[in-house]
């Protein structure tokens, strides 16, 4: 008997082990979990696990006046909510056939793109965190507390509006917003070059972003990636440039589009840069509708009752994290029959298996903080 | 003469059983390296915490005083924070999990514990501070460091969780990895200065120059020395063994309280003897950084001695261990592969390379 035969091999197991990362853990950016098949650090398959976050805001809209869900929208992308309550408000205005005062569209743009500026913030911070930088998260979350305080002289909330409302918004801008804002812009400017030089041409940071999950241009758009994600794989797709809703065609901002120039277009490094870039575009516009903001009621146009006719319609808005679409069938009465919302981060998130397969745990961490996912958004 | 020596020799007039005079000899020195070790993790902790604060723009504990130290708005606020987080860690409860392998999870602490415990009794901390010297100083610290390793694959053995073996294999490679430039750097001094003794490498730097200036090459050990040591205390840029945001807390996952709080003594232990060994190898050690300019007339006013030895080299350790800290607060991680081929790509053939340079130098200058 040779010594090969000894042992028998049938009954030594080498199967992958399964690493159940999440609903608790720091990294998933809320209660996602990700069953990852592992083969030492190398990750062979990944299935994300959605759900643990499931308020059924399309059900409840179901029993809801139109006007009531607004405040729901707020609770699904919590970290943008002015987006979330602006493009339902697109919505039922679409089926009302609701004329918006100019001063509306501005103060809803203004909002929008405040709110865009938070969202990324947010973003490169909790990805520096991702990848181990911890002082860039603490800096820009300072910055990101004094939109939230416009947003709090301006609302009354710090993180959930139900400010803009179909028709309307619900308050006119406070005395002294706009300079409040230009302030914090002339601010926020600055503070953007610090963070940059901590972070965005860091060797090691470069390192672990760079070449790290790239998203090929095709495979994106198959998968139904929008927002930044699509925009760093090279696809020059803005809805506010490629199909403006609201003041957008008025307005002169450029896209950021990914160029590969750390590594390969696509990776990990454009998504963040693509987001860097459009808080400064997200500046530019803002302070483009100062300088042409009209006067006028922000009531006038509020319906009474809102009462959409027969049939149904589907909106489309470019949100921090991609095409935030409303998909709303009326039958005349005050509530929707029904309403389904096209998550941008439920697509974005649904690629997180094809990118990381064959990268490492950590890489998993770095891509799936690349793609931005709120988890709010993706459960409902 | 080291510090066992010392009480030795002055306890020697009493007419004492040898055995107990054993004892006493090594158990002031063991409660005082405790008690070192306990201070510097205070120290260390309070320290890290007020430098993170200033770093992020925040203002770091303010609250907790101790001793009429009031908090508040001072810049020592918050003084008797760690304190008070000691206490917590000591009183809170010890949980096992059920399904770990008990004895073990029990023991992995202490040898790590142990592991930095023993490395200090090679460290000097001035020139009659030793706490025993050996003729092979350096070979000792370099042996006993490398203890803790155990302790950690037990710890993350045991622990009989997925994301404590993960931690624990990372940390068993990349600091048994690290060791190998550490050990490499660290035979220039020894080929310089002619000994492996604490003694004759300081000694040599305080007649010749700080081994850090003495050519280029030892400059780039130094380097390399040091940000192995901090891939060694697994510490940012290197702290893949406990990386927060991918494996939460590593190979200490399941451990709370005061083995927890072992774990974390010999962290900052650990911090603290790479300070002090790159500070006494190429820094000059107990030597007054005034020595550098040797300009001054008198000898008194270079400030050695015994006293302001052990001041030098603390101030030396200190400033190290800031950079440590700078360098936590400001960079990104790396990933456990580019880890792996800095050591074995990079700082390996450079260390061996900048060894057979510091021989030709030495034969040529």
């Amino acid at each position: 008997m040779s010594k090969e035969n000894l042992i028998d091999k049938s009954s030594i197991n080498t199967d992958d082990m399964i690493l159940n990362m999440g609903p608790q853990h720091p990294s998933t950016h809320g209660v996602l979990r990700l069953k990852i098949h592992t083969d030492g650090e190398v990750v062979s398959k990944i299935e994300p696990i959605i759900g643990y976050l499931h308020r059924c805001f399309e059900k409840h809209s179901e029993n809801l006046p139109y006007e009531q869900i607004v405040p729901f929208t707020d609770r699904c992308d919590y970290l943008s909510s002015m987006h979330m309550s602006h493009a339902y408000s697109i919505a039922v205005e679409k089926m009302m056939d609701i004329e918006i005062p100019e001063r509306v569209e501005y103060i809803r743009v203004i909002v929008s793109e405040l709110q865009r500026i938070a969202s990324h913030a947010f973003f490169i911070g909790v990805f520096g965190l991702d990848v181990g930088a911890i002082t860039p998260f603490t800096w820009v979350f300072r910055d990101r507390e004094r939109i939230i305080d416009l947003f709090e002289t301006l609302t009354g909330a710090r993180l959930l509006y139900n400010y803009v409302w179909p028709g309307g918004v619900s308050h006119d801008l406070p005395e002294k917003f706009i300079t409040r804002t230009i302030e914090f812009l002339d601010y926020f400017e600055p503070q953007l070059i610090e963070v940059d030089e901590l972070l965005t041409t860091n060797k090691i940071f470069i390192e672990r972003t760079a070449d790290i999950g790239v998203l090929d241009k095709d495979i994106a758009i198959n998968y139904g990636v929008t927002g930044p994600a699509l925009r760093a794989s090279g696809v020059d797709f803005d809805l506010r440039k490629n199909e403006p809703y609201s003041i957008y065609d008025k307005l002169d901002f450029d896209v950021p589009v990914g160029r590969g120039e750390m590594g390969t277009v696509g990776d990990s490094w454009d998504r963040y840069i693509v987001r860097f870039l459009e808080i400064k575009e997200s500046i530019k516009i803002i302070r483009q509708c100062f300088k042409s903001i009209p006067e006028g009621d922000v009531h006038a146009a509020l319906p009474k009752k809102v009462r959409p006719r027969k049939g149904s319609t589907y909106s489309r808005f470019e949100s921090s994290r991609g095409e935030l679409g409303y998909y709303i069938i009326s039958d005349g009465k005050n509530v929707p029959t029904r309403l389904k919302m096209r998550s941008p981060a439920f697509s974005n998130l649904s690629v997180l298996p094809y990118l990381s397969e064959g990268w490492m745990i950590s890489d998993v961490i770095t891509i799936l903080g690349s793609l931005d996912i709120v988890l709010g958004e993706i459960d409902r | 003469m080291s510090f066992v020596d010392s009480i030795l020799s002055s306890l020697s007039s009493l007419e004492m059983n040898y055995t107990l005079l054993l004892l006493i000899a090594v158990t002031i020195p063991g409660l005082i390296i405790f008690l070192l070790m306990t201070v510097n993790a205070i120290v260390a902790v309070y320290m890290e915490r007020k430098i993170s604060a200033f770093m992020q723009d925040r203002l770091g504990p303010m609250e907790v005083g101790i001793f009429g130290f009031k908090g508040g708005k001072r810049f020592w606020g918050g003084i008797g924070q760690t304190i008070a987080d000691a206490i917590k860690l000591l009183a809170k409860e010890d949980i096992i999990p059920k399904d770990a392998d008990k004895f073990m999870m029990i023991l992995a602490p202490f040898i790590i514990f142990i592991a930095s415990f023993i490395t200090f009794v090679g460290v000097p901390l001035s020139q009659d501070f030793l706490i025993s010297n050996f003729n092979i100083g350096i070979l000792y610290i370099l042996a006993m460091s490398s203890v803790g390793v155990i302790g950690i694959i037990l710890a993350g053995w045991s622990s009989n969780n997925k994301w404590s073996l993960y931690g624990a294999m990372r940390a068993a490679s990349q600091i048994i990895s690290y060791e190998i430039p550490i050990a490499i750097t660290l035979l220039l001094p020894v080929i310089i200065s002619g000994g492996l003794d604490v003694h004759t490498i300081v000694d040599w730097q305080l007649q010749n120059r700080w081994l850090i200036l003495h050519s280029p090459f030892t400059f780039i050990a130094f380097f390399i020395f040091f940000v192995s040591g901090i891939a060694e205390t697994n510490r940012t840029p290197f702290d893949i063994p406990e990386a927060e945001s991918e494996l939460v807390a590593g190979w200490m996952t399941e451990y709370s309280g005061f083995r927890w709080s072992l774990f974390f003594l010999s962290e900052y232990t650990n911090m603290l003897i790479i300070s002090l060994v790159a500070s006494f190898v190429f820094l000059g050690g107990w030597g007054s950084p005034l020595t550098i300019i040797n300009l001054l007339p008198g000898d008194y006013m270079y400030l050695d001695g015994p006293i302001l030895g052990f001041f030098w080299l603390l101030l030396k350790a200190i400033a190290l261990i800031f950079i440590m800290m700078w360098f936590r607060w400001t960079f990104p991680r790396l990933r456990v592969d580019q880890l792996m081929y800095l050591c074995w790509k990079v700082f390996i053939p450079f260390a061996i390379f900048n060894m057979l340079a510091v021989g030709v130098w030495e034969v040529l200058f």
